[in-house]
């Protein structure tokens, strides 16, 4: 791995032209490029795509509804099985104490994300829904698509009915949460209990064409392969193709601290910028790459400006699931806003449909 | 890599990526310009340039112990959170006396360490005898490590306790066992800087006059820049360029070390702390500047292994080591604040970014036959 001469002139062209790259070009890039190689390539698609030099953020808030799960995902150390100690659904007024807290800091969106919990059927989320829209103009990102799958199927419904109600109840988007990587052979090891990759898909195909955007991630660094990795672009980039319906692609990295697989060891910086990088490559339908500051802090967050990041996600307030494992990091607003400046680009305040609201 | 021609034009680096192909010095404005353009990747490819001509992809490492002899300082530099003042009624001053030290090295007998790192605040009570024989009760108990000892500020206090010239100390201190000596100690040459923010401090001048017995007395160093508190760019451009200078008359500089100021707990705490990019830049800066020295560290302790392990695609060649026993700053944005890196996670960060692992000595003549790279990891990245 040197700068010069190491075989990817090919994929470079490619770069170049804006020409997509292939499965093999995928593969190639992990096995063989340098860091530099991928900052340029990476860097220049991330200009071609937002040319204003603007890096955006959304001031969020995540609310974890209830930590009930039966899943029993073993990279999780935020649930709590039904009955078990500990366990919780937040009551109505909880939720909107956040809300209220959320708005008083100029805040757009909340990330409504839990367990697969038994108790709560399509109508607990409805009433939630539309009392919460009733009270306040907010953005409700959330339900994950294994939280639908198992609500649809708890409530008699088809998914595309569960869709339509929740929608209905004022659902505005979905988050890309639990796609982990969308191939099965990991999926099997990492988490057993969960839906197959073509359900997760499945899912998100349905929701695009009802008119119900999305993110999509990537939790790398488990158990999977190279070839794995590249497999889950793909797979995400085809379903893109057919709906136009992600909004943004969110890699991050397995935390194995506090999981059942602590023999994993943690992802490298290294490993993450490189992972953003090829994403950024490989997506050329998805326009927005976001940073995961929760998982690699600020400074392997602010270098990832120039691995093909343009959006920083959400100012989180709380992140429940992430800050169990205790691999945290708190970054506030005015701190982002100084690492962007200081990488060169211009902070700039989004909604959820990445639309500018001001440019700070 | 045709992409980045196009970032280097647009970054106006074409000039410096010229001279840089035709071997020509950089200079004043070429520094600024490096220091002005937020196109990281451009600065980083010539910096890699520079960095893979003299080192290809080799990446020095040493399995070091640090030593603090003392905390007590009477400078009061304003950056530092590791001093107590003399007589404080604080009570937490400290000195290892020359067995406890030899005590503290002999604990980490079974470990194959090649350099032992001396540092320590300007105590004026420790006389000049204290110094000899710390450094030969080190030397007795690992005579097969070398002591890297003793800042340029630390040498002008022996040779003050002393009351000889330096010239005629040195000899004596090498007899004891000082093989090299360390970087700190020269923050910013700025006078500004110096009145500011450590005034008791040897001025920038002196720390040069030292610097030159040293040389003179054939003990390499090395040199360093604290940068992230209130310093310039013209300021830390004017710097490299001092040293620069100096290494072209004596030759006696080994590696450059930029170091990350660390606010917290010191007077400047207000600061906020080093971004990653200014960790990368301020490498890659020194490499392209610096073209005198043949080697340019990435202290991971201060910009944490992740970033460290970047570095060495900006410009660095050298990941300090493995740090046993580390007492003066924290590394930040770390999630665990661990202060020693296993050999094995040393190798599996040079290895994982495609760099090939050198151990050194103090010196950095290679070790032969280091340990292989642990194979999980590779395996797991898939790197081929």
């Amino acid at each position: 791995m040197s700068v010069h001469g190491n075989g990817l002139d090919n994929i470079e062209t490619k770069v170049l032209r804006g020409e997509r790259l292939s499965f093999a070009d995928g593969v190639r890039l992990f096995r063989q490029a340098n860091p530099l190689q991928l900052s340029s390539w990476a860097n220049l698609i991330r200009r071609r795509l937002h040319p204003d030099d603007m890096v955006t953020y959304v001031i969020g808030r995540n609310i974890n509804y209830t930590n009930v799960c039966w899943v029993q995902c073993k990279f999780c150390s935020f649930y709590r099985l039904p009955g078990a100690e500990g366990a919780y659904v937040l009551p109505r007024e909880e939720v909107f104490r956040k809300i209220e807290e959320l708005r008083e800091l100029g805040g757009t969106e909340i990330l409504i994300q839990g367990g697969l919990n038994p108790g709560l059927k399509v109508d607990y989320f409805e009433e939630l829904f539309r009392a919460t829209k009733a009270r306040f103009p907010i953005h409700i990102h959330g339900l994950s698509p294994a939280e639908i799958i198992y609500l649809a199927k708890i409530s008699n419904l088809s998914e595309r009915e569960c869709l339509v109600r929740l929608k209905a109840a004022g659902l505005d988007s979905i988050p890309g949460a639990g796609a982990e990587m969308l191939v099965d052979e990991v999926r099997d090891q990492i988490a057993p209990h969960k839906d197959s990759a073509a359900a997760w898909l499945d899912l998100m195909r349905t929701a695009h064409q009802l008119g119900i955007p999305s993110t999509v991630t990537m939790m790398y660094g488990s158990v999977e392969t190279v070839e794995q990795r590249v497999e889950h672009l793909i797979k995400v980039r085809d379903l893109q193709d057919e709906t136009g319906g992600f909004r943004a692609f969110i890699p991050w990295s397995f935390q194995p601290e506090g999981t059942h697989l602590p023999n994993v060891k943690r992802a490298s910086g290294f490993d993450y910028l490189r992972t953003v990088a090829i994403s950024r490559l490989m997506l050329d339908n998805i326009r927005n790459i976001q940073a995961s500051w929760l998982t690699q802090g600020p400074k392997i967050g602010q270098i990832a400006l120039q691995y093909g990041v343009n959006d920083m996600g959400s100012t989180v307030i709380e992140e429940n699931v992430v800050t169990a494992k205790g691999a945290v990091f708190m970054v506030p607003l005015h701190e982002i806003e100084r690492l962007v400046r200081d990488a060169g680009f211009h902070p700039a305040r989004r909604n959820t449909k990445y639309e500018i609201l001001a440019v700070a | 890599m045709k992409s980045v021609l196009g970032q280097i034009r647009e970054a106006g680096l074409e000039r410096v990526h010229a001279k840089l192909q035709d071997g020509r010095r950089l200079t004043f404005d070429d520094g600024m310009r490096l220091y002005q353009t937020p196109d990281l990747t451009a600065v980083g490819y010539l910096a890699n340039l520079s960095r893979e001509r003299r080192s290809g992809a080799r990446t020095y490492f040493v399995r070091n112990l640090h030593v603090n002899y003392t905390n007590i300082c009477n400078k009061l530099c304003k950056f530092c959170s590791f001093y107590a003042a003399p007589n404080s009624a604080e009570g937490r001053g400290y000195v290892l006396s020359p067995e406890d030290a030899a005590t503290r090295v002999a604990q980490y007998g079974g470990e194959p360490i090649r350099e032992i790192h001396m540092v320590a605040g300007i105590n004026p009570k420790l006389p000049y005898q204290y110094y000899l024989d710390l450094l030969r009760a080190v030397k007795a108990a690992r005579p097969d490590a070398q002591i890297k000892a003793f800042t340029m500020i630390e040498l002008a206090q022996i040779a003050r306790v002393a009351k000889r010239p330096l010239a005629e100390i040195l000899p004596e201190l090498k007899a004891a066992g000082l093989v090299a000596c360390p970087g700190g100690g020269a923050e910013v040459f700025s006078d500004r800087v110096h009145e500011e923010l450590f005034r008791a401090k040897l001025d920038n001048q002196g720390w040069f006059d030292v610097a030159r017995a040293v040389h003179a007395a054939g003990i390499p160093t090395n040199a360093t820049l604290l940068y992230g508190h209130i310093e310039t760019q013209e300021e830390k451009v004017r710097h490299l360029i001092h040293i620069r200078e100096l290494q072209d008359e004596t030759g006696g500089f080994m590696c450059f070390v930029p170091l990350a100021f660390d606010p917290s707990q010191t007077e400047l705490s207000h600061l906020p702390p080093t971004t990653g990019y200014a960790n990368l830049r301020e490498i890659a800066i020194a490499r392209l500047l610096l073209d005198n020295f043949p080697h340019v560290k990435a202290f991971w302790i201060m910009i944490t292994p992740a970033v460290a392990q970047m570095a060495l695609w900006y410009g660095a060649d050298d990941i300090d080591g493995t740090v046993s026993h580390y007492e003066i700053t924290h590394a930040l944005g770390t999630t665990s604040h661990r202060q020693v890196l296993g050999t094995a996670e040393l190798l599996d960060l040079i290895t994982e970014v495609g760099r090939e692992p050198v151990e050194r000595d103090a010196l950095y003549t290679p070790i032969v036959s280091p340990e292989p790279a642990s194979p999980a990891l590779t395996a797991r990245a898939g790197w081929a």
